[in-house]
């Protein structure tokens, strides 16, 4: 009994993947447009020309697909893996640290890049990145990347810092004072890999070799740290627009920051440039994935293949602060100039280490920290 | 006989069928989206997450519970009650005088004015508010350049260097937070105290002072416990408010964890829902003995 019990429930076991696995087979082709697509994006992903008539890659779309686009704006990647998982949404631009999840959890669909004729513009270093790319296969085409810069005051910087070590270790600047109180940190959890990083070069005896995947001792060096840390920070930032204030009004003269937040400044005459230290950085890549059961793939296909276009990547790198993924978009783009993606950090892609979410089970280690650890370690570190 | 007055007739021997059925819903709504989620919230605090993996163990366990006693979660419960006291005081000995005032002497026009500017901060949006105090508190805000206009720059800096309290500047330190709760949850305050203090009967104030009490003893003796059922009130709302807020110390504060930041980090991110359920159990534990408390005062005589 208990035998039939049994081969009962793998049968329908095999049934039931049998049935995801149907549904997650690649587009053969494009058909008509089903007259709308609907995307969760992050902020300023998707514009239309309501923030700044200049900013605009979605009323072209529109007229000439008749997809009409709406779009879901979510603040977190778990706000949008949870968006995904309800339902009801054909694209998602999600980062890093959300993609692996959305494809394990079989919420995101094969990509047939044969049906994306701008596939063609992606920059080589991207087609294949393990984010989007799981055994060979597609699953969605990357939009825009970025790294998370050391920005710093050049009043009191003559020359950019070279080590990270300006924020992790107490030490007087070039102006002569301390650095106590006068940087700041990232607020999430993620940011352990930032000190993990630091520690790669600092102390190779550790033996790190990837800074989202750690083993206890590892870890245990990397929050001793982000302790000693904790009295040189006055406050962690989470918001791009406390950071700024901060930046202005708080005497914060170096911090991890997104060129975000540095071209803000700039924006406003503030003595604040960017860099990127020798032990290299963090940073976020973000790819559009499709629904496994999209209501509208057609219009989705053709988005895909739309925000490829080398201007839509300019306009969205000059809006958001962010690199393309479309290296033509470099040049000639109004809006983001020729020096815009020089900028923002286009040749750093190499020294930059894409954030994912650390799991228990790791190919470095065997058997890593797991991220819920981190944040309930880095809420302790914090409150100390 | 038609289906409807077959009805009637029915609703008219069973009177009881026609308030069920007007009740059901509101019942089946406080029912289900209020207590059934609160009780799936306490449900979720008895489940655990695997260290190793990151996955949510549904089986019952008190190990969820055993971690809110690490010295860290320990002091982030501390850190939150600490702070709601401080305002809840601050907010009643701030609050009793404008209200006593408004209740007491304010007539016609002046107490319409007074309800305005009572009730205008609430009309715009709390981000913009604290957003704004945080340009006052900073270390280049307006706040240090009076103190050095005053030549008191050396009282805002021992004032900054206390410690625990201290740090960088106002909009980084305890103090900035305590200051931005106290301003934003002052009118939930003033409110029921207002309200209580209406209620004392003036022949009674009149009868103490003839009776000989001087202004002190009359004050004490008969005003202040007519008004504490209206203060009691208040102080529900302001200590619930601080107990739960999690945007003020994100904003201005030093970045030690509040227990609603420590919620949002734990289910947000971290997907850490039971311990996040458990840290909610704490504030709700904790209103429930201030709610009892404030329940033998008679504060819900005054709502």
């Amino acid at each position: 009994m208990r035998v039939f019990k049994t081969t009962l429930i793998s049968l329908a076991a095999i049934a039931a993947t049998g049935g995801i696995a149907a549904a997650q087979e690649m587009m053969k082709e494009i058909g008509k447009g089903e007259g709308q697509v609907d995307i969760v994006a992050w902020p300023g992903y998707i514009e239309r020309g309501q923030s700044d008539k200049a900013y605009d890659w979605v009323t072209e779309f529109e007229k000439s697909t008749g997809c009409k686009v709406t779009v879901k704006t979510a603040a977190t990647s778990d706000e949008m893996v949870t968006l995904m998982n309800q339902g009801g949404f054909d694209l998602v631009t999600a980062s890093g640290d959300a993609s692996l999840r959305l494809v394990a959890g079989k919420k995101v669909q094969p990509i047939n890049i044969d049906l994306v004729p701008n596939w063609k513009n992606v920059d080589d270093r991207l087609k294949n990145a393990p984010w989007h790319t799981v055994d060979g296969v597609h699953y969605g085409t990357p939009y825009q990347w970025g790294p998370n810069v050391l920005a710093y005051n050049t009043n009191v910087f003559k020359e950019a810092p070279k080590s990270w070590s300006v924020v992790f270790e107490e030490q007087n600047l070039p102006d002569g004072k301390s650095n106590k109180g006068r940087v700041q940190a990232y607020y999430g959890a993620i940011y352990i890999a930032d000190a993990a990083l630091y520690l790669m070069r600092k102390k190779p005896e550790l033996g790190i070799k990837n800074p989202y995947e750690l083993n206890k001792d590892q870890y245990a060096a990397a929050i001793d740290l982000l302790k000693a840390q904790r009295a040189l920070v006055g406050r962690y930032w989470g918001d791009a627009a406390v950071q700024v204030d901060d930046f202005k009004n708080e005497g914060v003269v170096a911090s991890a920051s997104w060129p975000y937040q540095v071209n803000l400044l700039q924006a406003d005459k503030r003595p604040i440039a960017s860099t990127i230290p020798e032990e290299g950085a963090t940073g976020w890549a973000d790819t559009t994935m499709m629904h496994a059961s999209a209501a509208h793939p057609n219009c989705a296909y053709l988005w895909l293949n739309h925000s490829l276009e080398p201007k839509v990547q300019g306009d969205v790198a000059a809006w958001f602060g962010s690199v393309p993924a479309v290296p033509a978009a470099c040049k000639g783009d109004e809006l983001l100039t020729d020096t815009g993606c020089e900028t923002n950090g286009y040749a750093n892609f190499d020294k930059i280490w894409f954030w994912r979410t650390p799991i228990g089970k790791c190919e470095a280690e065997g058997t890593c920290v797991p991220y819920s650890q981190w944040a309930k370690d880095y809420i302790a570190v914090q409150g100390q | 006989m038609t289906a409807t007055v077959r009805g009637s007739y029915l609703f008219y021997r069973r009177p009881g069928l026609l308030t069920l059925l007007l009740l059901a819903p509101p019942i089946l709504w406080i029912g289900i989206v209020y207590i059934g989620a609160l009780l799936a919230l306490l449900l979720q605090s008895f489940y655990s997450l695997d260290d190793f993996s990151g996955v949510i163990v549904r089986e019952f366990t008190l190990k969820t519970y055993g971690e809110l006693f690490e010295r860290s979660n320990i002091e982030i419960i501390g850190r939150t009650v600490t702070m709601a006291a401080a305002v809840t005081v601050t907010s009643a000995v701030i609050a009793f005088p404008i209200s006593y005032f408004a209740a007491r002497y304010a007539r016609g026009s002046t107490k319409a004015m007074f309800y305005l500017a009572v009730m205008m901060p609430l009309w715009s949006s709390y981000l913009v508010k604290v957003y704004a105090w945080k340009l006052i508190l900073a270390k280049e805000g307006i706040i240090t350049w009076i103190a050095g206009e005053l030549h008191l720059a050396w009282a805002l800096d021992a004032l900054l260097s206390t410690p625990v309290i201290g740090g960088p500047s106002l909009s980084i330190s305890y103090i900035g937070t305590y200051l931005v709760f106290v301003y934003i949850w002052l009118p939930y305050m003033i409110l029921p105290v207002q309200a209580a203090l209406e209620r004392v009967p003036g022949n009674l104030i009149e009868a103490a002072a003839d009776l000989g009490a001087t202004p002190k003893q009359t004050f004490r003796t008969v005003i202040l416990p007519l008004a504490l059922p209206g203060v009691v009130a208040g102080s529900i709302f302001t200590f619930s408010l601080t107990l739960g807020d999690y945007i003020i110390p994100q904003i201005v504060g030093n970045s030690r964890a509040f227990i609603g930041q420590a919620v949002y980090t734990l289910q947000g991110n971290a997907g850490n829902i039971p311990l996040a359920a458990a840290f909610t159990v704490v504030p709700m534990l904790i209103m429930g003995l201030y709610l009892a408390m404030a329940k033998r005062l008679g504060a819900f005589d005054a709502l």
